[in-house]
């Protein structure tokens, strides 16, 4: 089970993000989860939005370069050692990961994953002690 | 000093005599030798017979850095292969860099111009003198060096780069005078500073500096952190090379060589001959060169010539310290830089839109040139490593194009500046004027 994570090309400047969130607020769309990747004079900023159509949409109409990519949200127990167990899963079967990023709520913690062959990881979280998510 | 006073205190009249009788006699070579001269003067109606003196030099047609890439590599080459001695090249705008060959004179005259310079500065040789231009194509080094050998002083051929080592060099070898831009020179000082010495630990007494313009405050702070004399000197691969023109002990003006480089200030929207003192675009015909002589070569140097009395003695007709471009040139490092090279290369790159901004800025004395540039909606990616290639792309691009590294900055969609007519693409925050 994937989703579709939307990503923004942002120039570093101060208010640059907020430019964004602001344009998703006016629309009633809400983010669900997002990380900023960043180098020295641009970053990439990844969401989990409510409705990702409509927000590549709006956002392409603000003259945003917008890409949705593919990723996995895995919801796993916030105990020590979970991720870990889920993790080594997924090496063991050649699975490489691009990047993550998580957060922690409650008794769950939510990871999403962009891994090299997608396929191949929902089948392997398929038999972890997690559940794949949709938002 | 003055190393040649025959010619650098010339009377103006015998001056003005030599100046016509060498005119003629190029005019003559280029209209024999050269057909795009020929086929330029036949369009005018004009016969080499029809420049009798110097004051004939506005019948003749203008030559631009266009004639010189239209021609390239060797169309406006006078002297057969076989005399050709030597070639230097420098940067053009579309990647076909300027192709200078030089005869055997005309490495001797250039020899000669040189140590004029030198010796104007107050090299002498009882010194030794390092030339931190960059040796190769570039004619900073090797013409440099060869007015060293000649004056009879001792080169150290530093070139650039390895600053630590020379500055050793310079304290262990007891080096006098030094030959570099002055933003090198600035880094020079820095790094002399870095390595925990100070001036009084070189002896630096003069510094021949040229190849970017500079100013006033720039020769304060130099001549007080190196604890030297610096002096301007001025030419264009072009025309010869370092040595056009040269300061003497006043520091006010640089005299032209005048005798092999006629100058000339024009209006460059009328292409009118300006009197002296008015402000222009300085022009230059080489009256002596073989290789590749030149007639009426505009140079996009604006400046103002003078021909006031020197108090060292020498006669020659002095520019004024060059205050601008009639074009879009930049100068980074020493080298020439047009917005348009940056552009026939990013236009190659379908990653990338049209729309660029060259910032131009002087860091630590050394100036930088950042390049940004938009990136195109459908080759955002969100893979980093695709998005740090494609700005590495670009910049290895640049620097094979430009002989200069450029910082890459990678740019959201929409987001450079858009004008109105005739774009603009240069933000230079050096402080020069």
């Amino acid at each position: 089970m994937t989703i579709k994570q939307l990503s923004v090309f942002l120039e570093n400047k101060t208010g640059r993000i907020n430019e964004v969130t602001k344009i998703l607020g006016k629309h009633g769309i809400n983010m669900h989860a997002f990380s900023m990747a960043e180098t020295t004079d641009f970053g990439i900023l990844r969401l989990i939005v409510s409705e990702v159509d409509k927000a590549v949409e709006i956002l392409r109409d603000e003259n945003f370069a917008v890409m949705l990519t593919d990723v996995v949200c895995i919801s796993c127990p916030n105990v020590a050692g979970s991720l870990s167990a889920i993790l080594e899963q997924l090496a063991s079967k050649e699975i490489f990961i691009e990047y993550m990023y998580a957060f922690a709520d409650g008794d769950k913690a939510n990871v999403v994953i962009r891994p090299n062959d997608i396929d191949k990881c929902v089948e392997v979280l398929g038999g972890c002690d997690c559940e794949m998510r949709k938002f | 000093m003055i190393w040649n006073p025959n010619k650098e205190c010339m009377s103006r009249d015998e001056m003005h005599a030599l100046q016509s009788k060498r005119l003629q006699k190029l005019v003559t070579y280029v209209y024999h030798n050269v057909p795009f001269y020929r086929n330029k003067m036949q369009a005018m109606d004009l016969a080499p017979e029809d420049i009798r003196s110097i004051d004939d030099i506005v019948k003749l047609p203008f030559t631009t850095k266009q004639d010189l890439r239209d021609n390239y590599p060797y169309g406006l080459q006078a002297a057969p292969a076989s005399e050709i001695v030597r070639v230097h090249a420098s940067s053009g705008t579309t990647g076909n860099p300027t192709i200078v060959g030089y005869t055997r004179k005309d490495l001797a005259v250039w020899s000669e111009v040189m140590a004029r310079c030198l010796t104007a500065f107050g090299v002498t040789r009882d010194d030794t003198f390092s030339v931190a231009y960059g040796y190769g194509l570039f004619t900073g080094g090797l013409g440099a060096h060869y007015g060293v050998e000649n004056l009879g002083a001792t080169v150290i051929p530093a070139s650039t780069g390895s600053t630590e080592k020379h500055i050793r060099l310079i304290r262990d070898l007891k080096i006098s005078g030094v030959a570099c831009t002055p933003s090198y020179a600035l880094y020079m000082a820095e790094t002399l500073e870095k390595m925990g010495l100070t001036k009084e630990d070189i002896g630096l007494r003069i510094g021949a500096f040229g190849a970017e313009p500079w100013t006033e405050n720039m020769r304060k702070e130099i001549e007080e952190r190196l604890g030297l004399k610096g002096y301007n000197i001025y030419g264009l691969s072009e025309i010869m090379g370092p040595g056009v023109s040269y300061e003497c002990q006043e520091q006010d003006g640089s005299h032209i060589n005048e005798d092999h480089f006629y100058p000339e200030i024009i209006n460059p929207e009328t292409l009118e001959q300006l009197p002296y003192g008015t402000q222009g675009e300085l022009v230059f015909t080489t009256l002596t060169k073989e290789g590749m002589p030149l007639l009426r070569y505009r140079t996009k140097d604006l400046c103002t010539l003078t021909n006031d009395p020197c108090p060292c003695g020498r006669t020659s007709v002095k520019m004024g310290r060059i205050v601008g471009r009639s074009d879009d040139m930049l100068i980074i490092r020493g080298i020439n830089v047009f917005p348009s090279q940056v552009e026939s290369v990013i236009l190659t790159m379908p990653e990338f839109e049209p729309q660029y901004m060259l910032v131009v800025d002087r860091v630590k004395n050394l100036d930088t040139l950042q390049v940004q540039v938009e990136v195109r909606r459908d080759f955002f990616s969100d893979d980093l490593g695709r998005m740090l290639a494609m700005k590495k792309a670009l910049a290895d691009k640049l620097k094979s194009v430009l002989s200069i590294s450029a910082d890459v900055k990678l740019m959201e969609p929409g987001s450079i500046e858009r004008s109105q007519g005739k774009g603009k693409h240069v933000i230079d925050n050096r402080k020069l004027v």
